[in-house]
C-alpha cells in the first residue's frame, strides 16, 4: 500500500512537471472542459484509494472509470454547450457530491485502523 | 493489488491527473491576470502611435493650406481669390463673425432624490441636437459649440460623460453654443411654447440665452478631404 502511493505520488510530481514546462498551451475557450475532466479525474483517484482500503480494487475498474470519467464528462459538457443546456453544473454537483462522500469514508477507515 | 501492472497504471494516473492540473491552473491564471494587463499595454501603445501619426497629418494641413493661401494672394488670382474667400467661410473653413446668440447650458443643479432617473437630470447629446437643429432652422448661418465651429458633416455624439463633435473633438459640460444669425427669431425659435427651452427647463437642465451685438466664430479645423462624393455629370461624358 505505501510502496502504491509512493508510485503514484511520483507519476503526479512528474506529471506536473510535464505540464508546467510543456510549451502546448490549451485555448482559454477549452479550460472549462478540462477543468470538468481534472474534476473527474479527481473523483476517480478518490475513489480508487477508497476501494484499496476495502480491499476491492480493480485495476481495470480504476483505469477505465479514471480516463473513461474525464472523457465523458468533457463530452457531456461540451454536447450541453452546444445544446445550451449548462451540464457542467450538473457535472460539478454530481462529481463534488461523490469526491466528498468518498473522502469521508476514507475518514473512516483511517481512524477505523 | 500487487504485480507490476497495478504501478504502471498507478504511474500513467499520477502522470495523467498531474499534467491535467497543471495545465488547468496555467489556464486559469493565465486566463485572470495576464490576458488584461497584456491587452492594455498593447491598446496603449496603438493609441500612442495614432497620435503622432495624427499630429504629422495635421502639420501637413497646416501647410498645405498655407501653401493654399499663398496661391490664393497671388494679385491675378483677385477674382477668384474673393470667391475662393467667401465659399471657404460659408463652409466654416474661416473664422467669422456678425451678430448673433450666445446658448449656456449645464445640468441640473437639482440634488437627485432617492429613486430619480439621473439620465433625466443631464444634459445629453439629443438635447444639444434639439438646441442646434432649432438655431438651425431660425436661420443661423454659422453655428460653434465650446468653440468648435459646425460644419456641414459635423456630428454630435454622446461619448459616456462627454459629447463628441467634429470626429475628434471632445466637449463636456457646461456647453456654450454660439450663433450667428438674426437674434430675435433664433431667440424666439428657442423659447417658443412647447420648445426646446420648455421641454430642458420641465427637467431643471440649467441655461440661459444671451443676445449679442457681435460673435467670433474660430473656423473648422478638423479634417475636409471628401472621398466619395462626386459633381454630377463629371467624368460621365468621357
Amino acid at each position: 500500500m505505501a510502496l502504491s502511493i509512493w508510485i503514484a505520488g511520483i507519476g503526479l510530481v512528474v506529471g506536473i512537471a510535464i505540464g508546467w514546462n510543456i510549451p502546448l498551451f490549451i485555448p482559454a475557450a477549452y479550460g472549462k472542459y478540462l477543468g470538468i475532466a481534472v474534476l473527474a479525474s479527481l473523483d476517480s483517484v478518490f475513489g480508487g484509494i477508497r476501494a484499496a482500503m476495502e480491499d476491492k480494487f480493480d485495476n481495470v475498474v480504476f483505469l477505465s472509470g479514471f480516463i473513461g470519467n474525464a472523457l465523458m464528462a468533457a463530452l457531456l459538457v461540451f454536447i450541453g454547450d452546444r445544446l445550451g443546456v449548462e451540464i457542467y453544473i450538473a457535472a460539478v454537483v454530481a462529481f463534488g457530491v461523490r469526491l466528498f462522500q468518498n473522502l469521508g469514508i476514507i475518514r473512516r477507515h483511517l481512524f477505523n485502523r | 493489488m500487487t504485480g507490476k501492472k497495478s504501478y504502471v497504471a498507478l504511474v500513467v494516473v499520477g502522470l495523467l491527473l498531474g499534467l491535467m492540473l497543471s495545465m488547468q491552473f496555467r489556464v486559469t491564471r493565465e486566463n485572470t491576470a495576464n490576458m488584461s494587463v497584456e491587452r492594455v499595454r498593447q491598446l496603449a501603445s496603438e493609441v500612442e502611435q495614432t497620435a503622432l501619426k495624427r499630429d504629422t497629418l495635421r502639420d501637413r494641413i497646416d501647410e498645405l493650406r498655407k501653401e493654399l493661401d499663398e496661391i490664393a494672394a497671388l494679385a491675378r488670382h483677385d477674382r477668384l481669390r474673393g470667391e475662393l474667400e467667401l465659399v471657404r467661410m460659408r463652409a466654416g473653413l474661416l473664422p467669422v463673425t456678425g451678430p448673433g446668440i450666445e446658448v449656456t447650458l449645464n445640468d441640473s443643479a437639482l440634488p437627485l432624490q432617492p429613486g430619480q432617473n439621473p439620465n433625466w437630470y443631464i444634459l445629453h447629446d439629443e438635447d444639444l441636437l434639439m438646441v442646434l437643429n432649432e438655431l438651425k432652422a431660425a436661420g443661423a448661418e454659422a453655428v460653434a459649440i465650446n468653440g468648435e465651429r459646425l460644419v456641414s458633416t459635423s456630428e454630435v455624439r454622446c461619448i459616456g460623460p462627454a459629447v463628441l463633435v467634429n470626429k475628434t473633438k471632445r466637449l463636456s459640460p457646461p456647453y456654450v453654443i454660439t450663433a450667428v444669425g438674426y437674434s430675435e427669431t433664433m431667440i424666439s425659435a428657442l423659447k417658443m411654447r412647447g420648445g426646446v427651452l420648455d421641454t430642458l427647463e420641465y427637467r431643471n437642465i440649467q441655461f440661459s440665452v444671451k443676445k449679442l451685438n457681435k460673435v467670433v466664430l474660430p473656423a473648422y479645423t478638423g479634417p475636409t478631404g471628401w472621398r466619395y462624393a462626386q459633381r454630377v455629370g463629371e467624368g460621365v461624358t468621357h
